[in-house]
């Protein structure tokens, strides 16, 4: 505890409150106010406005639980995939010089400086029947392999459009533990694998845990990457809540917005459990 | 006692700047060995290369004659306690403690009576369950010394391991390690620039300077018999003025013949004479050897400390009588109190008194001190 946080602050502070006032109207104008309207179209009959449950009990429905099963599972591989992908990387990374690590994570990064929509489509380039991959497969006498279309082709898009929402925040964990704990652990006994799994990947799980959240989060509720990789063939959730909502008809307002609350709270579940995880860590901010 | 360990040659340089230059030490068995220099000297160098945290460049490093070099840390029956501890801040001291046991499968029931043991040794029984970055400076620096000592290494390493706690928990700390230095007669190798700390609690003393070792033996010789003016300076006080030497037993300096105990040296050779301030007695001015003018008084509880201009030469003296500022006074210096040493490359660098420390002229000193930090966190990184 600092001396700072000893004295006493005043209860309400103007000047605290004004400058807090912009990202507070921010907050209630596109974040509260939309949430509202979800649970308004959610719990009320499209045509009396009465309150109901009636919208949310519809849209469990085999069809639509198929395709949140779907969504859920696309999401869990993508995550698990860049996490074994993401957490060598960023091991590596660490390892490296001070200016290699900075060029390293300028590389990682520099895809998302470009919009999702244009690297969703230049994926979609390579994948195609006559894109790169398939005209070096040909060269093996391989192929085409259908790839787009495909289940995979959605996990692929996944993968590689959050990867760096992975690797970034356990790289942020790994270069700020101290050398020192792992020459500890070498020192009492730890060859470099046992280092890993009782020093390293303990002390790095507040950065595991935000990077699932900032893989899974987005991987669950995607309906572009989707949608443009399947030609359309394969839904998930956030296809069906975006052509529900973009139909602007007061039923397909409330199915939307049922399909939205129950996403919410599968999210939230999944973040709870999460956070579980880490309790003991110091939560890193995401 | 065997030789436990031996450093032959070892050379070490970071990025070009060379940090050791041609080590050559050996530790016996059960004793406490100091390595002791300001920082940048190479003494943390020299500690981590016998840990196995860094490889020399050349030169080879002996386990009871074998060569361990190349070894990693974790096959060394070496343990380490870290400046600043590095203790593991998701284990609570318990799992601290019992980390190199539980890496060594030892059963379960057989690590609890040993962690129990170790942390009563440590003065921490009751601590198990409370988590590390809870504890104290002086807390968590003995769950390091319970976490290293566990293993019964064959030596401890100790880097600056008091450095970061006060003067009075320091002291007793020293009585600590020294204590159970003796009862466990486990190998300590400490580094420290603390000289008081390195004089009260070791058996040898290792003095480095720019990668190389200046001095070692016992406490008692370092202080009494420096072999340069850096050793003179650098372990306590001391008085270093140039000097020749006349003859055998003989020695001027000051424009006057002193006894001395120092002999071999060649006619008129020209040497350092360190005389330490508690050795120089002061006199009426008409009865001394030498006599100056009292330029500065400093009361420091035992004794006074001031300074004298003789020639524009200020000596340190400490003495236990009153003397006032501005006053004529003598010294007396009998010939056991004059120590002669062959000129070094340190000569003319140390010894008057004029500024008070050199320490205080090299952190005025811009140019001085960019060298310094940057061999300081070249240290501190590798």
């Amino acid at each position: 505890m600092t001396a700072a946080n000893a004295v006493k602050r005043p209860r309400f502070s103007l000047p605290r409150w004004i400058s807090a006032a912009p990202h507070m109207a921010w907050c209630v104008l596109f974040i509260v106010a939309p949430l509202l309207f979800i649970c308004y179209y959610a719990c009320t009959d499209p045509e009396t406005g009465h309150l109901t449950l009636s919208n949310l009990a519809n849209v469990f429905r085999a069809e639509y639980l198929r395709i949140l099963w779907r969504s859920v599972e696309y999401a869990l591989i993508a995550t698990a995939v860049c996490l074994l992908i993401a957490y060598p990387l960023a091991l590596c990374i660490t390892r490296m010089k001070q200016r290699h690590q900075s060029m390293a994570i300028l590389l990682l990064m520099l895809p998302m400086w470009i919009n999702l929509l244009i690297r969703t489509y230049s994926l979609k380039n390579l994948l195609e029947s006559n894109g790169l991959i398939n005209q070096f497969l040909g060269l093996f006498g391989i192929g085409p392999v259908p790839i787009l279309g495909t289940g995979f082709a959605i996990v692929l898009g996944l993968i590689y459009n959050y990867l760096p929402y992975m690797v970034l925040p356990i790289y942020s964990v790994l270069s700020k533990m101290d050398r020192r704990l792992i020459e500890a652990a070498s020192d009492l006994g730890c060859s470099p694998l046992a280092t890993l799994w009782r020093v390293v990947l303990p002390l790095s799980v507040s950065g595991i845990i935000s990077g699932i959240t900032m893989v899974f989060v987005p991987s669950i509720s995607t309906f572009f990457i989707s949608s443009s990789l399947s030609d359309g063939t394969i839904l998930l959730i956030g296809d069906v809540i975006e052509k529900q909502i973009s139909l602007h008809t007061a039923r397909s307002y409330s199915v939307g917005a049922s399909l939205s609350f129950i996403l919410m709270i599968l999210i939230l579940v999944s973040l709870f459990i999460t956070n579980r995880f880490g309790d003991k860590q110091e939560g890193v901010v995401l | 006692m065997s030789k436990l360990i031996e450093l032959v040659n070892v050379s070490k340089s970071f990025d070009g700047e060379p940090v050791l230059n041609n080590i050559n030490l050996y530790i016996r068995d059960s004793e406490f060995i100091t390595l002791l220099g300001p920082s940048g000297c190479g003494k943390t160098t020299t500690l981590r290369i016998i840990g196995g945290f860094e490889t020399p460049d050349s030169g080879e490093v002996l386990f009871e004659g074998q060569p361990m070099t190349h070894l990693p840390p974790y096959r060394r029956q070496v343990n380490t306690v870290f400046q600043r501890y590095a203790l593991f801040p998701h284990l609570n001291v318990y799992d601290n403690v019992a980390f190199a046991l539980r890496q060594k499968k030892v059963p379960r029931e057989q690590i609890r009576p040993l962690v129990e043991d170790m942390l009563k040794l440590v003065a921490l029984r009751g601590f198990e369950k409370r988590n590390v970055t809870s504890l104290s400076g002086g807390q968590q620096q003995r769950v390091a010394i319970a976490r290293a000592l566990i293993n019964r290494p064959r030596v401890l390493l100790l880097d600056e391991p008091l450095g970061a706690l006060d003067l009075k928990l320091r002291k007793d700390m020293q009585n600590e390690l020294k204590n159970i230095q003796q009862a466990t007669g486990i190998t300590f190798i400490y580094v420290t620039h603390d000289q008081e700390e390195a004089l009260s609690m070791s058996d040898t003393i290792v003095v480095m300077q720019n990668g190389v070792i200046q001095q070692i033996g016992t406490p008692t010789d370092i202080y009494n018999e420096p072999k340069n003016a850096f050793v003179a300076d650098f372990i306590g006080e001391s008085n270093i003025i140039d000097g020749v030497m006349r003859a055998d037993y003989r020695v001027s300096f000051d424009g006057q013949v002193f006894k001395c105990l120092d002999r071999g040296f060649a006619a008129n050779e020209p040497v350092d004479v360190v005389i330490r301030p508690e050795d120089v007695d002061v006199v009426a001015p008409e009865k001394g050897m030498l006599r100056g003018r009292v330029t500065s008084v400093t009361f420091k509880g035992v004794h006074w400390e001031i300074i004298v201009d003789i020639h524009n030469f200020k000596w340190m003296i400490q003495t236990t009588d009153f003397v006032a500022q501005d006053s004529e006074i003598g010294l007396y210096i009998e010939p056991d109190a004059i120590h002669i040493m062959k000129k070094s490359e340190f000569s003319g660098m140390y010894g008057d008194y004029s500024s008070y420390s050199d320490e205080l002229d090299r952190l005025s000193d811009p140019e001085a001190d960019e060298t310094e930090s940057a061999e300081g966190e070249e240290e501190e990184e590798s």
